[in-house]
């Protein structure tokens, strides 16, 4: 019964909301192709890469040939350092300054303010060149920390641990100042635990952001052992011929890409509220 | 003899002292990152962009010019010319049907009952793709012959043609985008009072016109975010030219931060990089500015 009444409204679709269903589901499914075509592509004998028509069984053969072919594993290891280490600085100044500007009272607090604006409004990506001279100036050029360092602060995680902050209630940090709670403390004992949603939310954009990094990576790695995925990526589809083994491209781009993906279609909830909060709002 | 008015205010100045002091403590760290990475840089290209510093001065040293950089790259530069209306048209291009695109997502997924996840997925994954692995994806799929389209029209060689590399490749930068915009969106619509919708059903508005009179106006805020990242990627997202074009051919596909690259890493023409890391600079800043003070501030402070 219970379902009839549904399908009988569902059937009630008047017929320019059908014309919106059939052309937003099409849209996700052209949307999909690219990737269903890379996945194909980096499963399927390379025999078939070029007949779209073929058919076979999966075949880990491509990846086998594209993990012998490049040191991925130090790839990975490198970006796995340039997010963690990303992340665990971020989370210390975002924490420190949000709480800075969501609490405190103090002189030149809305210059300071417009400075971390700046950061939004001109992000490091077109900064490349003259950050690269402070980088080599620093000695950091192709290094990981230099890699890193420009990131060490984020202005949007900061704004949004201001934004939570402001939501705490300022009772709790009364109570825990008359009970005798330092600073430091007060910051990992009260404030910390409270704010862990919106540091999955920060941590989330930013571990995107870094795994997906490219260019400025680009410029200041240059040796194999310091190079994170996007460029060894780069750098290994480069290293064909035009035309050539797509297959072993689609597995190499299926090795970069699939981590950040698996993770988005398994908490894809999680991954959709943090970006929905990056938003400044 | 001091009244107890001035002894107050001066015990919270004393106050204000102290707590400015922890407050920069606190905020020490980033500021000296902004500082160097994001500050510095600005005036730092400024400067460098009034020499001439190329491998012609690689023994002299920089050579004072003044603004000259800046008059080649507007009247001689053909290839700056070029990268900075691509620029433009990207922007234009990208931005509004990206917008248009999120919106209706966004609006769809509000709206469906089955399949929810199944379209969200659909039209967000792209966002979480690495350009890199983007390039390398639609480069296979621009392939002549070879490639899914090669599969339908094996004669189409749309990014080796000068009148067809941009189209195709915005085609590809919507694809990554509109996704991302939608999440804002998405976010944007929970955030209306179902009240609103009741109200403009009682006055007899159909859903187009509580769309035009409720919706939209409503998602305005989210609206102004949304402009303000679409046009800061469309001068960002560079890292597919990498691998796809190059900028080619003949330049059809630069952007002015490809040009950079160009300039600095390829050609090590450091003055000239650099002006056009100031033009990057001032265009965005033009960008936010502008949606700030035309715009309703509260997006940002609220």
């Amino acid at each position: 019964m219970k379902t009839k009444t549904a399908s009988s409204r569902r059937w009630k679709l008047s017929p320019p909301m059908l014309v919106v269903y059939v052309v937003m589901f099409l849209t996700a499914i052209v949307f999909l192709i690219p990737l269903v075509w890379m996945v194909r592509t980096a499963f399927i004998p390379s025999e078939h890469t070029t007949n779209l028509l073929a058919i076979d069984w999966p075949t880990l053969d491509n990846f086998t040939r594209v993990w012998q072919a490049a040191p991925w594993s130090t790839y990975y290891i490198n970006t796995f350092i340039i997010v963690g280490g990303v992340l665990a600085m971020q989370f210390f100044t975002v924490v420190l300054a949000g709480y800075a500007f969501a609490r405190l009272d103090f002189h030149l607090k809305n210059t300071l303010f417009i400075l971390f604006l700046l950061q939004i409004m001109i992000a490091a990506d077109v900064l490349i060149l003259p950050n690269y001279k402070t980088i080599s100036a620093l000695g950091l050029s192709n290094t990981l920390l230099g890699a890193m360092l420009p990131f060490f602060a984020s202005a949007m995680g900061t704004f949004l641990i201001r934004q939570t902050i402001k939501t705490i209630p300022y009772e709790l940090e009364e109570a825990a100042k008359i009970d005798g709670c330092s600073l430091p403390r007060l910051l990992l004992q009260i404030y910390v635990p409270l704010l862990v949603p919106a540091l999955i939310a920060h941590g989330t954009i930013a571990a995107s952001y870094q795994w997906n990094n490219f260019l400025w990576n680009l410029i200041v790695i240059n040796s194999v052992a310091n190079r994170p995925l996007t460029v060894g990526l780069a750098i290994f589809a480069m290293s064909y011929e035009t035309g050539a083994q797509w297959s072993d491209v689609s597995a190499a781009t299926f090795l970069v890409a699939a981590p950040l993906l698996t993770l988005f279609f398994v908490f894809q909830k999680r991954f959709v509220h943090s970006f929905a909060h990056s938003g400044i709002k | 003899m001091q009244t107890n008015i001035q002894r107050i205010d001066q015990a919270n100045r004393l106050k204000k002292r102290r707590t400015t002091w922890l407050a920069w403590l606190m905020l020490l760290p980033s500021m000296i990152i902004l500082a160097v990475f994001t500050l510095y840089p600005i005036g730092e290209s400024v400067y460098m962009s009034l020499f001439k510093n190329n491998m012609s001065t690689f023994v002299t040293g920089p050579v004072w010019v003044g603004l000259q950089n800046y008059v080649n790259l507007f009247t001689r530069d053909a290839v700056f010319k070029k990268a900075f209306y691509n620029n433009l048209i990207i922007a234009a291009v990208t931005i509004p049907s990206s917008v248009t695109l999120a919106v209706a997502m966004a609006l769809f997924t509000n709206k469906v009952g089955r399949g929810k996840s199944f379209v969200r997925v659909a039209y967000f994954y792209p966002a979480l793709l690495p350009m890199v692995a983007v390039a390398n994806i639609w480069l296979f799929i621009y392939t002549p012959m070879y490639g899914l389209l090669g599969y339908i029209a094996p004669t189409w060689r749309l990014l080796e043609n000068v009148d067809t590399v941009q189209w195709a490749l915005i085609i590809m930068l919507v694809w990554k985008q509109a996704g991302y915009v939608m999440i804002f969106y998405i976010s944007g619509l929970q955030g209306i009072d179902q009240e609103m919708y009741e109200a403009a059903k009682i006055d007899g508005a159909n859903s187009v016109q509580a769309f035009w009179h409720v919706t939209w106006p409503m998602l305005k805020p989210t609206t102004i975010y949304v402009m303000i990242i679409t046009m800061t990627n469309a001068y960002k997202m560079v890292d597919h030219l990498y691998i796809m074009t190059k900028g080619g051919p003949d330049n059809a596909s630069n952007m002015l931060l490809f040009y950079v690259y160009q300039k600095a890493f390829d050609q090590s023409n450091v003055g000239v990089a650099s002006a056009v890391t100031v033009v990057l600079i001032v265009i965005l800043l033009l960008a936010t500015v502008v949606q700030f003070y035309t715009q309703d501030k509260r997006t940002f402070y609220a």
